[in-house]
């Protein structure tokens, strides 16, 4: 680390590592010479499409998949051989894989049983032979049910999963992870078998969840609102390769590829091929991009089409328009905009440092003068 | 329409239900439990095939049955029988079912044709196969004994020891329904997620012992439920090697219920005493699964 460090976070041991990691099976390259460091105590969200490879990258994490090539590192340490039991992890699976059999108390205290107690510690009778035994289970009980109240569990310790509903497994599925302190979380998909009200709800949980341990968490999803309302560091994943990795800010205003642009960002960003460019736009050869919220009608503005529908949300107004070299375009207005007729011509502005230019080629992000764009024409009317 | 009263809608409804269900119940009556009805019925009379008339004689066939030593004797070698085969059925059938399924992955052809080989018993007649067991275990030319002796063992009379011909009978049936259990044991091992087997290895059960206590055997259990049932009820039924293979013999050594029932009603044509053994083996075989469902089907479907 011989670079001058402004962020604290690079100076210490990452809590995970990948130092270029390939995964392949058989011929086909599903990781393909991935790097990622996740600081301690980060919140790392791994997006991309599916097939793009994050699962497995988490499962390379976890210990359950084994890299090809390359070197896995849990606090410094290379952990490529160590079974998933090894490593200090915990993983909360998409579908939850709960125990059917065992209670929610069981299924939460399993773990610490596993590590703290003997093959014939565990028998069902143990406990009533040797005193040691009796005082471990009662360490591991006392545990799960301060865990299990932290998570609101408390009520439902002597249920099985089949009695649970999808948020309460998703809670024990938690709590399973969290009574075991671990290094570092996995979470694959945890909340993409919820409805969407609950959704939203066990974000803000997870993230306050986050903050109480302290402790590094890696949350795969394809879901890039997820990704942006809850993580610190997104790395976004394309085709087995890491398209981009920052703060949510920076993907959002600094996308570095053509890909990552349309992969952030709500409202999916309008695209202008380098060989047909409307009017409008700087005139060196590139594909432009602008995100529809950073389009606006304004009298002055750079580029002009025709209204063809309009969708009326409340708080915004979105607005799709052909422009006259037949491209369309989404814009957004605020929702007091009067929309005019649908078929009249609206003019759209947008600030310079909103524009996204790539290259047409390896669709690489490229700077491009945006000053000598053709200056606004003041005072026309729309 | 107009030419009948419109009926209620509960009219109709139960009307409907008359119809979806009335044709099984019917058959069911009349297949099942009529022919149930009548067996027992003729338990507690002195009928005999042919016969024009009968007499009421109560539980006079069932006091024979009870009380002769031939009766117990039939009840006691069924028992044995079963309680043999039913664990060793069932644990062979896991055991493979398990080894195929590992196999799976790395020898996929081998074990499709493995899997086919330990099917064939259950599809090969046992009557045919009786016969081949025959030749296996015939006292001076079956390999069985040519290989004990080349091994230094003592040769066996398997099928006419009086102490060892229920157990050589209790092997054939365990090598006839091993490949049943496991074809039903792979389906249940193929239905496991193996996002539990993920979750069992972060949480330190990933060693092949705890996988098996907490993911493995745990899951299989509705699979365990039906497949002790099957063999269960297979093994009361016990007869076709029995009849080709001892009849019974010697000394009534390999005598089972099945069997026993077959002699007194149709080479004897007691039909009242062969009713008797019926209801007796009908009672055994609902007991059975009664308890089997009652006690192990609250453990197994985890609700």
């Amino acid at each position: 680390m011989e670079s001058p460090v402004t962020d604290p976070a690079l100076t210490q041991t990452p809590a995970l590592s990948f130092d270029h990691v390939s995964r392949s099976f058989g011929t086909n390259l599903v990781l393909d010479d991935i790097c990622i460091n996740v600081p301690p105590g980060s919140f790392t969200a791994l997006l991309g499409a599916s097939g793009c490879g994050k699962s497995t990258s988490l499962r390379i994490m976890a210990g359950l998949d084994r890299p090809t090539s390359g070197e896995v590192r849990l606090n410094g340490e290379e952990v490529s051989g160590q079974t998933a039991h090894e490593r200090n992890i915990a993983m909360v699976f998409q579908s939850y894989a709960l125990y059917p059999h065992l209670t929610v108390a069981e299924n939460m205290a399993l773990p610490l049983a596993m590590r703290r107690l003997s093959v014939w510690g565990r028998l069902p009778l143990a406990g009533l032979l040797s005193p040691g035994v009796r005082r471990v289970r009662r360490e591991i009980n006392a545990k799960v049910k301060e865990t299990a109240e932290t998570l609101g569990l408390g009520e439902l310790l002597q249920r099985k999963p089949a009695q649970l509903s999808g948020g309460q497994k998703q809670r024990v599925a938690l709590g399973r992870a969290l009574v075991r302190d671990p290094e570092v979380f996995l979470l694959d998909e945890p909340l993409s078998n919820l409805d969407a009200r609950l959704r939203v709800r066990m974000r803000t949980e997870l993230v306050a969840l986050h903050a109480r341990t302290g402790k590094a968490f890696v949350y795969v999803t394809h879901d890039q609102s997820e990704a942006m309302a809850m993580a610190d560091q997104i790395v976004v994943m394309i085709a087995g390769k890491i398209a981009q990795a920052g703060s949510p800010r920076e993907l959002y205003e600094q996308p570095a590829s053509r890909d990552v642009a349309a992969f952030i960002g709500n409202n999916a960003i309008n695209f202008f091929e380098a060989d047909n460019l409307p009017a409008g736009l700087p005139a060196e050869t590139a594909v432009y991009g602008i995100r529809p919220e950073h389009l606006t009608p304004v009298e002055d503005g750079q580029m002009e089409g025709v209204l063809e529908a309009v969708e009326y949300l409340g708080a915004e107004t979105l607005l799709m328009l052909r422009l006259d070299n037949g491209d369309e375009v989404r814009a957004i207005a605020d929702g007091e905009y009067e929309v005019p007729a649908s078929g009249s011509r609206i003019r759209l502005g947008y600030e310079p440092h909103r524009l996204h230019a790539f290259d047409p080629a390896t669709g690489k992000r490229i700077a491009v003068a945006v000053e000598e764009q053709p200056a606004p024409i003041a005072g026309r009317a729309v | 329409m107009a030419l009948l009263p419109r009926m209620s809608i509960d009219r109709r409804e139960a009307l409907t239900t008359a119809w979806l269900t009335g044709p099984g119940i019917g058959v069911l009556v009349l297949f099942i439990f009529l022919p149930v009805a009548v067996v027992s019925f003729l338990s507690f009379t002195d009928y005999q095939f042919g016969a024009s008339s009968f007499n009421w004689i109560g539980f006079d066939n069932y006091a024979k049955m009870f009380g002769s030593r031939i009766g117990r004797r039939a009840m006691v070698n069924t028992l044995i029988y079963v309680s043999i085969v039913i664990p060793f059925s069932v644990g062979f059938g896991l055991l493979v079912a398990m080894g195929l399924h590992r196999m799976v992955n790395w020898a996929p052809r081998f074990a499709s044709a493995l899997r086919t080989v330990y099917f064939l018993p259950v599809t090969a007649t046992l009557v045919a196969m009786s016969v081949a067991w025959q030749m296996v275990l015939h006292p001076s030319l079956g390999i069985v004994n040519h290989m004990l002796a080349a091994l230094g063992g003592t040769p066996e009379n398997w099928l006419s020891d009086r102490g060892l011909v229920l157990y050589t009978l209790a092997m054939i049936g365990i090598w006839q329904t091993v490949g049943y259990n496991m074809v039903l044991f792979l389906a249940g091992l193929v239905a496991i997620p193996k996002d539990l087997y993920e979750a069992a290895e972060v949480d330190g059960a990933g060693d092949a012992w705890s996988r098996f206590w907490t993911v493995t055997w745990p899951m299989l259990g509705p699979t365990t439920l039906f497949v002790m049932v099957v063999t269960a009820s297979n093994a009361f039924r016990v007869y076709e090697t029995v009849a080709t293979l001892t009849k019974g013999g010697p000394a009534y050594a390999s005598d089972t219920l099945v069997y026993a029932l077959y002699r007194e009603g149709f080479l004897y044509f007691k039909a009242g005493y062969a009713s008797a053994i019926t209801v007796v083996l009908f009672v055994f075989l609902i007991v059975l699964t009664f308890a089997q469902f009652r006690i192990v089907e609250r453990k197994v479907h985890y609700r």
